[in-house]
């Protein structure tokens, strides 16, 4: 997986509450069985005014000029600014793959769907909770001044504003290690082998019913 | 000592080993695998060179995009018009015979939709850790299971270890007492329940359904609460095992059946919460206060009685929260104040991992008995959710009455819950719908969906607008 350490760039907003995951990459894009190619249809029904389907070419269709992200003062952007509950709904890790091919390394929101934040770190992006407080700021400050950029620093669990004004962040450990040094998790889990096949030697023992029945 | 939660128990029995910051390698008996989040795990595996960690643990099926068209479906999967869908479930058919993985192709008896399926199975069993790429795995909770959706590379790290890195969650429990109305059902109660939580109510937690209301409810009826836990937030949702669970379980197919029996049951009995299990929230709603629920708006939490009416801007204390309605209200083309009955209706989708059961399947049938679809109405879609309903269904005559009825009675599969195959509405149009989300563009683009159980979208069918289910069980059609 791709490491994840400091990130510096310019801010780009998603300002709704519950944002789901269709409303991220909606379902007929999911027919792709490839984890690349989504970027250009994150948000595809707010973002264009037509309908999209799999495997168009996007740079031809009708963009849809009220949403934020279409402004020119926000391309290029690289770090979302959300709200509250930001991927609810399904489970497709198609999101963070979509958010990453449009070029987010990162998500900020005063918190996140369960699956969607899990899935967030096997991909190398890096879901920030922060404060509804501290968001609803960072909101006044982006839309006031072209061109917002923030640094992200995992290491420090810190986001950065200009003035060198800075808000921390809580992320689990073992988390945060895999990103910093972009950890292949399955790599890691199978050097427990030992540990599982005991694990299972007790379960058959407790509970023989577990295994065998699906052949 | 004596003080765990279903959870807590559940949690412990399946715990590998333990980081100190709390990250936990957990044990996983049963993963159930579909065509659309699978494909990329499986290439996942294929590059790193791993192979399956244990096979007699995983079972497959496609149900997300296949047809429910009768002909096309008899086309077999060179039938499926959509070239896109049409390799997917290709590729898990690939997939599955490369790797030895159980599935249950298309057409096979035993197919159906991964929810619908594992517990009709008997693939799902009490005390189970079961996981799948699809965030409504926590209807498997309904049997007193620890189930969860998972995204596509934790498919893959399950395929390969048979577990996942997990941290533990917090209880809640959502504790619901009394009996329930003539016409009340157990879709009512769980809307009713993220009408009263919201859609974030339960991030963090696993939820336990606790209360009269849940024992007294059928295993089939607990799987409807369980399926929509993920809707409240949480993703896991759970109800202690009883004698009901082990009546339902009993006799399925991979049940286990002649010495293993009786200790499997001893143990399952274990599975409820104790009498001094403390939880870190607890709601409490009474079976006496909910009345038949209606979606309105684009989130499940945007949820009321038939009765009532669609919130006013004006009633509405914060700006994000006028906002938030406005948007809802643009989208769904209605007004605030206007009766929730007023609400004309252009299609009706009776099907998904909620509720296309057996029991939701005659619940809609007594409503269409005798009654005709109104024709202002332009497609009802009644669709089985596995092939085993589908045979039990036609075996007790519901495809026909449902066919007099002007109804369609397809093959089963996810159908309009996400329309991710030809079954979608058309823009603008309003669907009374069984699924489980009623987001913007989920039942095709566009499309305003209003989640309500199975007897009050065949109401919704046969009247033309959504209307109070109570009214129909009043009269008898002979």
């Amino acid at each position: 997986m791709r490491a994840f350490t400091t990130h510096h760039g310019l801010v780009g907003p998603m300002d709704r509450a519950n944002v789901d995951t269709d409303m991220i990459i909606p379902k007929q894009f999911l027919k792709s069985i490839k984890r690349s190619g989504f970027g250009p249809n994150l948000f595809d029904e707010l973002r264009y005014l037509d309908s999209g389907e799999p495997g168009q070419d996007c740079s031809g269709r009708p963009i849809n000029p009220n949403f934020a992200l279409n402004e020119k003062r926000y391309n290029g952007a690289s770090i979302l600014l959300a709200r509250s509950n930001f991927g609810c709904g399904s489970s497709r890790e198609h999101a963070p793959w979509a958010l990453d091919g449009y070029g987010f390394r990162v998500v900020i929101a005063p918190s996140f769907a369960d699956i969607f934040y899990n899935n967030c770190f096997k991909n190398g992006l890096l879901p920030v909770v922060l404060t509804e407080q501290q968001v609803s700021g960072l909101f006044d400050e982006l839309y006031r001044e072209q061109g917002y950029q923030l640094t992200v620093d995992l290491t420090e669990q810190t986001v950065l504003m200009a003035g060198g004004r800075s808000y921390g962040f809580e992320i689990d450990e073992f988390r945060k290690q895999c990103l910093l040094q972009g950890l292949d998790e399955i790599g890691l889990t199978l050097k427990q082998a030992p540990a599982i096949k005991r694990y299972e030697e007790q379960r058959a023992e407790r509970h023989p019913w577990v295994f065998g029945a699906i052949k | 000592m004596n003080k765990n939660t279903l959870y807590d128990k559940l949690w412990d029995a399946h715990i590998v080993s333990e980081r100190d910051d709390g990250s936990t390698l957990i044990y996983i008996d049963r993963h159930i695998i579909h065509e659309v989040t699978s494909p990329q795990a499986f290439e996942g595996l294929r590059i790193a060179g791993r192979k399956p960690w244990r096979l007699d643990t995983n079972l497959a099926t496609p149900d997300h995009n296949i047809s429910t068209d009768r002909i096309e479906r008899d086309a077999g999967v060179a039938g499926i018009p959509d070239p896109t869908s049409r390799i997917q479930v290709q590729t898990l058919d690939d997939n599955c015979e490369h790797f030895g993985i159980k599935e249950f192709k298309m057409n096979e008896m035993g197919q159906g939709i991964v929810h619908v399926m594992g517990p009709e199975l008997g693939a799902t069993m009490p005390g189970m850790t079961v996981v799948c790429g699809d965030s409504h795995t926590a209807t498997h909770g309904a049997l007193g299971c620890l189930a969860h959706g998972i995204g596509t590379s934790e498919v893959e790290h399950v395929l390969a270890s048979q577990c996942l890195v997990a941290k533990k969650m917090k209880n809640m429990r959502v504790t619901v007492d009394g009996s329930l109305g003539t016409g009340v059902t157990p879709k009512d109660v769980v809307l009713a329940i993220i009408g009263k939580i919201g859609t974030a109510g339960g991030n963090g937690h696993a939820i336990e359904f606790s209360g009269e209301v849940f024992r007294e409810m059928t295993v089939e009826g607990r799987m409807t609460v369980c399926n929509m836990a993920i809707e409240a937030g949480a993703r896991v949702g759970m109800i202690a095992v009883d004698d009901t669970t082990i009546d339902y379980v009993k006799g399925r197919q991979f049940v286990p059946s002649g010495e293993l029996w009786a200790p499997a049951v001893a143990y399952w009995k274990t599975l409820v919460s104790d009498a001094d299990a403390v939880f870190d929230i607890e709601v409490v709603l009474h079976a006496d206060d909910i009345a038949p629920q209606v979606t309105w708006g684009t989130s499940p939490e945007m949820v009321a009685e038939v009765t009532a009416r669609v919130p006013e801007l004006s009633a509405q204390k914060t700006p994000e929260q006028r906002t938030g309605l406005e948007n809802a209200l643009a989208y769904m083309g209605l007004e605030g104040g206007q009766a929730i009955t007023s609400i004309a209706v252009d299609r009706v989708f009776i099907g998904s991992c909620t509720n296309s059961r057996i029991e939701d399947m005659r619940a809609a049938a007594a409503i269409a008995r005798g009654r005709r679809a109104a024709p202002s109405v332009k497609q009802v879609l009644v669709v089985p959710g596995s092939q085993m309903v589908k045979a039990q269904a036609e075996a007790e005559g519901l495809d026909k009455v449902f066919i007099d009825a002007g109804m369609e009675w397809r093959e089963p599969g996810c159908s309009m819950c996400l329309a991710m195959n030809a079954d979608k509405l058309g823009s603008g149009e309003h669907c009374a719908s069984t699924s489980n989300r009623n987001f913007e563009g989920r039942q095709g683009n566009g499309g305003r969906t209003h989640l309500m159980s199975p007897a009050m979208a065949a109401a919704a069918a046969v009247a033309g607008h959504i209307v109070d289910v109570r009214e129909f069980l009043s009269e008898v059609v002979e």
